[in-house]
């Protein structure tokens, strides 16, 4: 199977007021290298000038940029996070970086019937302990969790890796379906295929 | 280390790397640049015991003080010479290139490099992310050389090859017990490429050769694959 094959205009959903894109690197710059915005609202990334280990600025831009005004008829909103284990390189603790997943999620999921997506990196034997606290926590957290490694037999040409969808349900509402299926995938230009293991095209 | 791989001859299809016997740029590594090519070309410096005695504009919290002058001085000849974009290049377009040596070494007035536990792990990752925002904002691009083999703290080192567009490690045989292995007796050290830039775009070029040697010779340095002892696949500038 594969996914979007045209693929979602991210300009044009911009343009109609469907997507909020916030840019960190490009909100660095202008928190550090620009003058003040005469508007006085706090920069989402103003954590990184003034120190302390407070996502809370960042919130704020979450929370007022998914709750919809009376005009918006966008309902359940998406946050998508890419990536998590940036704000631990800039001086969060994993305390705040978990508070501010918690704070989202209070506000998107349980509030405005929406989702949480958060990309997050990990490694094997990894010495950061801090990214794999988090790590841990917001697997635990997760209704569902898409995990991509790396082939354990190492790169191959066709098969750039494996997709493990683990689903993650109270043991008293799982169900066969909610058993963790593994899918291989090769990346495209613009697209991803995926095939169940042992059937890509190349083995075939 | 971080390196940024040029491409000039660059042969169009993947050809066996017997075919293409000259990839890359001829660098003669006994010469050093010539007066003349240093004067015609605009270039500046940034040394740190020069700017120490000058306070930073910018203000960014919990980072060692030379990375913030550092950064602010990049900033300032970015705007400055108009690589940003905000006064538009009257002569031929061009890019800023930036090399930084040493980064995370004492010289920055870093500590990562003498102790397990440092004061502060956190400047040099958010130096490299904020540099990243700079570059990004502008027409520039940076390479950097980082003493990894003395940072005892193998997070930060993880975190700086996430934050890094292409990573490149230099491994040298000299007091290893590789070198008096026979398969690298021709060879000065390995070459592990840990990570290649993705950048706007969902694949990156992934080579199939993965076993690279390095050797330097009085001229050239250059990588090979060490299982094909003949063939040579990129020569890369380093002066010693």
């Amino acid at each position: 199977m594969s996914f979007c094959p045209q693929g979602v205009s991210l300009p044009a959903a911009k343009e109609r007021g469907q997507l909020v894109f916030l840019e960190g690197l490009k909100s660095c710059f202008e928190v550090l290298f620009k003058e003040e915005p005469p508007t006085g609202q706090p920069s989402p990334l103003q954590f990184i000038r003034e120190g302390g280990s407070n996502l809370k600025a960042l919130y704020e831009f979450v929370r007022t940029s998914l709750t919809p005004s009376e005009s918006d008829s966008w309902k359940c909103p998406v946050l998508l996070v890419d990536d998590v284990s940036v704000l631990l390189s800039l001086g969060m603790r994993p305390v705040d970086v978990l508070d501010f997943i918690h704070y989202c999620r209070a506000t998107v999921c349980s509030q405005l019937k929406g989702n949480v997506v958060v990309l997050v990196h990990s490694s094997e034997n990894s010495d950061d302990t801090e990214n794999e606290l988090v790590v841990n926590a917001l697997c635990h957290q997760s209704n569902l969790i898409l995990w991509a490694e790396g082939l354990a037999t190492g790169y191959c040409k066709d098969i750039h890796g494996q997709l493990k969808i683990i689903p993650r349900r109270p043991a008293e509402l799982s169900t066969e379906r909610d058993l963790p299926r593994t899918y291989q995938y090769k990346i495209q230009d613009r697209n991803v295929t995926f095939f169940a293991r042992g059937m890509s095209a190349a083995v075939l | 280390m971080k390196i940024a791989w040029r491409y000039q001859n660059l042969p169009k299809m993947e050809a066996s790397p017997a075919a293409s016997s000259r990839f890359g740029h001829y660098y003669d590594v006994s010469k050093t640049l010539s007066p003349e090519l240093l004067q015609s070309t605009k270039w500046h410096r940034f040394f740190l015991p020069e700017e120490i005695s000058l306070q930073p504009n910018i203000n960014i919290c919990n980072m060692t003080s030379g990375y913030t002058r550092l950064l602010q001085s990049i900033q300032r000849i970015i705007y400055q010479e108009g690589f940003d974009g905000s006064h538009p290049q009257k002569k031929q377009k061009n890019i800023l290139r930036i090399g930084i040596q040493n980064l995370g070494s004492v010289l920055w007035g870093e500590d990562i490099c003498c102790t397990d536990n440092p004061e502060d792990v956190h400047s040099l990752t958010k130096f490299l992310y904020i540099l990243r925002s700079l570059l990004r904002m502008s027409l520039s691009a940076c390479i950097i050389t980082v003493p990894a083999h003395l940072i005892q703290n193998k997070a930060i080192m993880e975190r700086v090859t996430n934050l890094s567009d292409t990573v490149v490690a230099l491994e040298s045989f000299i007091g290893s017990e590789r070198e008096t292995n026979p398969l690298y007796k021709d060879y000065h050290g390995l070459i592990h490429i840990h990570q290649i830039p993705q950048l706007n775009c969902l694949i990156c070029d992934v080579s199939d050769t993965k076993d690279l040697a390095f050797r330097l010779k009085r001229k050239l340095f250059t990588i090979e694959a060490v299982i094909q002892l003949r063939s040579t696949i990129a020569g890369i500038i380093f002066k010693f």
